[in-house]
């Protein structure tokens, strides 16, 4: 009856891969060694591996932060900030021992790039994250991946293990003096323990509920230490700028924002899939080009630019440059790199609704805004859906998810309301569609006979 | 209380890893369901002595962690997913299917112990959807049929 999971099975298998796909328009540097067969280290080292972190160690600290600070590398994790000015936040003097902390916990819907980074080139986020140590005078780094990637916590096991071997971690790394020890972490499913602070409390055997801020966690951290928090692709994507150069990568992307990122394209595409493409890449062109357009002879509806909990937008709105401040400009967000498309049969109202019942079931229930907010969004848009809605419970929803914004200990509360806020306001008339009765107009007539 | 001797070297390495012991713990819960199947009174009393907790302390981590769980479960753990990106791509149908094919709701095991069926968030092969993960399996790109193949295998792999 019980389900046991042999572990030495699971080390045995052979791992079913995500397909790649590729496009002329890619430009690979994160995704360079994709397919390569680099969770191999000596075939890594054949592919340039653990040169930048040598390179680091001749460097100064700072001369390392200017560097990625010059970069324009922005988080990837979803909130964008530039990644040497976070990490020049560090305390040079700590009491307390300083901590790298590589976030892998990836769960935010429509993102699916960070999985590709630890199946195809794990030791990038390992030389990433020791990089990012010697910049901020830290000697321990930890790599959290979430419980679901067990495959990837295993290729991800071995590859500290065999960096090990190498004597490239542990004491005097390179003959250079300077200790770094690099350990592996799992979750156990959990989408609230990715925001930074939840993270931490996690690592620390603890639910995963968030911190208040300030202190900032590049002042007190984990164990009370100093800790730099970084998104899995930000941390791989630091050798690559060490050994390119801060221009070189700066120069990939538009002002501010340097470099490539792995979009991740779902939904109602005829090739959806991940694809590196430089920073400030046309999201129509994304969507028609590299996505392959709209399949089923169906139009474009909306797009949900980087993932579930940026803004919607819609037609009219999708000619602009991909970068995080352009998105910005156009009223979203390019959060975590996760476009999902939809065409004209999607139900927005719906769209909406399985939106809220994710932050309703990820909400910590600290705050009574998020707690009580997600709960009374997910209830009205789903008696909405089935035709029970009154015309006053538009600009409810509106009024409600508008004053939960920026009224939470953490993000998700404001995760959850800008996305239906944005749906109230630019798909209003597919609320109104719903009213008084009226089944949903884009259910199947099969659907609507089986609810009957 | 006897785990594999492959978990007991993974356990003994880790607490190495952190100034706390009890920051082993939520790696630690997972590879202990893996083993048992479910996280019973035993392996709960067990891991909150290894880790100075108390019983309660563990118990409310566990309930936090969606892939924990202090009931048994079948043998094989259907988890379908069914938010945006796979919603757009039949993650919905699949998910009925299942329902209908295993005769069994939400967290619902079925009578012979072979399947437990859950609806799940965001797995992360949204670019790779609808997709479902058995177990730690990913199975991605699926229809209703090429489902219907993937359970048979586990079921016949389940019955040998
Ligand atoms: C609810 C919530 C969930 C998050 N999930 C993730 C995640 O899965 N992965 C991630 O890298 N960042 C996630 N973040 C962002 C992190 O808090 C943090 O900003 C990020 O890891 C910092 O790394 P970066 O600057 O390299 O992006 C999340 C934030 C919030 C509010
Ligand atoms: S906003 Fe939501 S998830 Fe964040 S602390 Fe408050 S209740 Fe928890
Ligand atoms: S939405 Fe299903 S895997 Fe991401």
């Amino acid at each position: 009856m019980a389900a046991r999971i042999n572990n030495q099975e699971i080390n045995n298998q052979q791992f079913q891969m995500a397909s790649l796909v590729s496009h002329p328009d890619e430009v690979k540097v994160v995704s360079r060694r994709f397919g390569q067969g680099a969770t191999d280290i000596d075939r890594y080292l054949a592919l340039d591996g653990y040169k930048a972190v040598q390179k680091a160690l001749s460097m100064k600290p700072d001369d390392i932060i200017t560097q990625v600070k010059e970069s324009g590398l922005r988080g990837r994790g979803g909130a964008g900030f530039n990644a040497g000015l976070k990490w020049s936040f560090v305390p040079k003097q700590s009491a307390k021992p300083k901590y790298i902390l590589c976030n892998g916990d990836e769960s935010e819907p429509g993102t699916c790039k960070d999985r590709l980074i630890f199946e195809h080139d794990p030791h990038s986020v390992i030389e990433g994250v020791m990089i990012a140590g010697i910049a901020v005078g830290s000697h321990t780094g930890y790599i959290y991946i979430r419980g679901e990637y067990r495959y990837l916590s295993v290729i991800m096991q071995k590859a500290i293990r065999d960096a090990y071997a190498k004597g490239f971690l542990g004491k005097n790394i390179f003959g250079s003096g300077y200790d770094f020890d690099v350990y592996w972490h799992g979750g156990a499913g959990a989408y609230e323990v990715g925001e930074e602070s939840a993270l931490m409390e996690s690592l620390e055997g603890k639910r995963g509920i968030p911190r208040i801020r300030p202190p900032f966690p590049a002042v007190v951290g984990l164990w009370g230490g100093p800790t730099v928090i970084n998104n899995a692709e930000t941390l791989a994507s630091v050798p690559h700028i060490i050994l390119g150069g801060a221009d070189w990568y700066a120069k990939l992307g538009t002002p501010k924002n340097g470099g490539t990122r792995l979009f991740c394209l779902s939904g109602h595409l005829v090739k959806p899939g991940v694809y590196e493409l430089p920073m400030g890449y046309n999201l129509k062109k994304m969507i028609y080009e590299v996505g392959g357009g709209i399949p089923n002879g169906r139009a474009l509806k909306a797009v949900v630019p980087g993932g579930s909990s940026t803004p919607v937008l819609t037609v009219d709105e999708i000619d602009i440059p991909m970068d995080f401040d352009s998105v910005g400009k156009a009223g979203s967000m390019l959060g975590s790199g996760g476009v999902v498309v939809l065409d004209d049969t999607t139900c927005i109202v719906k769209f909406a609704l399985r939106t809220m019942k994710f932050y309703r079931h990820e909400s910590c229930g600290w705050c009574i805004p998020c707690r009580e907010g997600t709960d009374w969004l997910e209830k009205t848009l789903t008696r909405f859906h089935n035709g029970g809605g009154l015309k006053k419970d538009i600009d409810n929803i509106q009024y409600l998810a508008e004053n939960m914004l920026g009224r939470t200990f953490c993000p998700l509360g404001d995760a959850a309301a800008m996305p239906t806020i944005a749906f109230v306001k630019k798909f209003r008339k597919e609320f109104e569609d719903h009213l008084e009765g009226r089944p949903c107009p884009f259910e199947k007539a099969g659907a609507e006979l089986a609810a009957v | 209380m006897k785990f594999s001797d492959e978990f007991e070297s993974r356990f003994a390495e880790m607490l190495t890893h952190y100034p706390t012991k009890r920051s082993a713990l939520v790696p630690t819960l997972l590879y202990a369901q893996d083993e048992i199947g479910h996280l019973s009174d035993e392996v709960i009393a067990e891991l909150a002595r290894r880790v100075d907790l108390t019983e309660l302390e563990v118990r409310n981590v566990i309930s936090y962690y969606s892939m924990l769980t202090t009931k048994p479960r079948g043998k094989y753990n259907v988890q379908v997913c069914t938010n945006i990106a796979c919603m757009l791509r039949g993650g919905e149908e699949l998910l009925d299917h299942c329902k209908k094919k295993l005769d069994v709701g939400h967290k619902g095991t079925t009578g012979d112990g072979m399947f437990t069926l859950e609806e799940v968030e965001c797995i992360g092969a949204c670019s790779w959807a609808p997709a479902v993960q058995v177990n730690y399996d990913f199975h991605e790109n699926l229809t209703t049929d090429k489902l219907d193949k993937v359970l048979d295998e586990y079921k016949k792999k389940g019955t040998q």
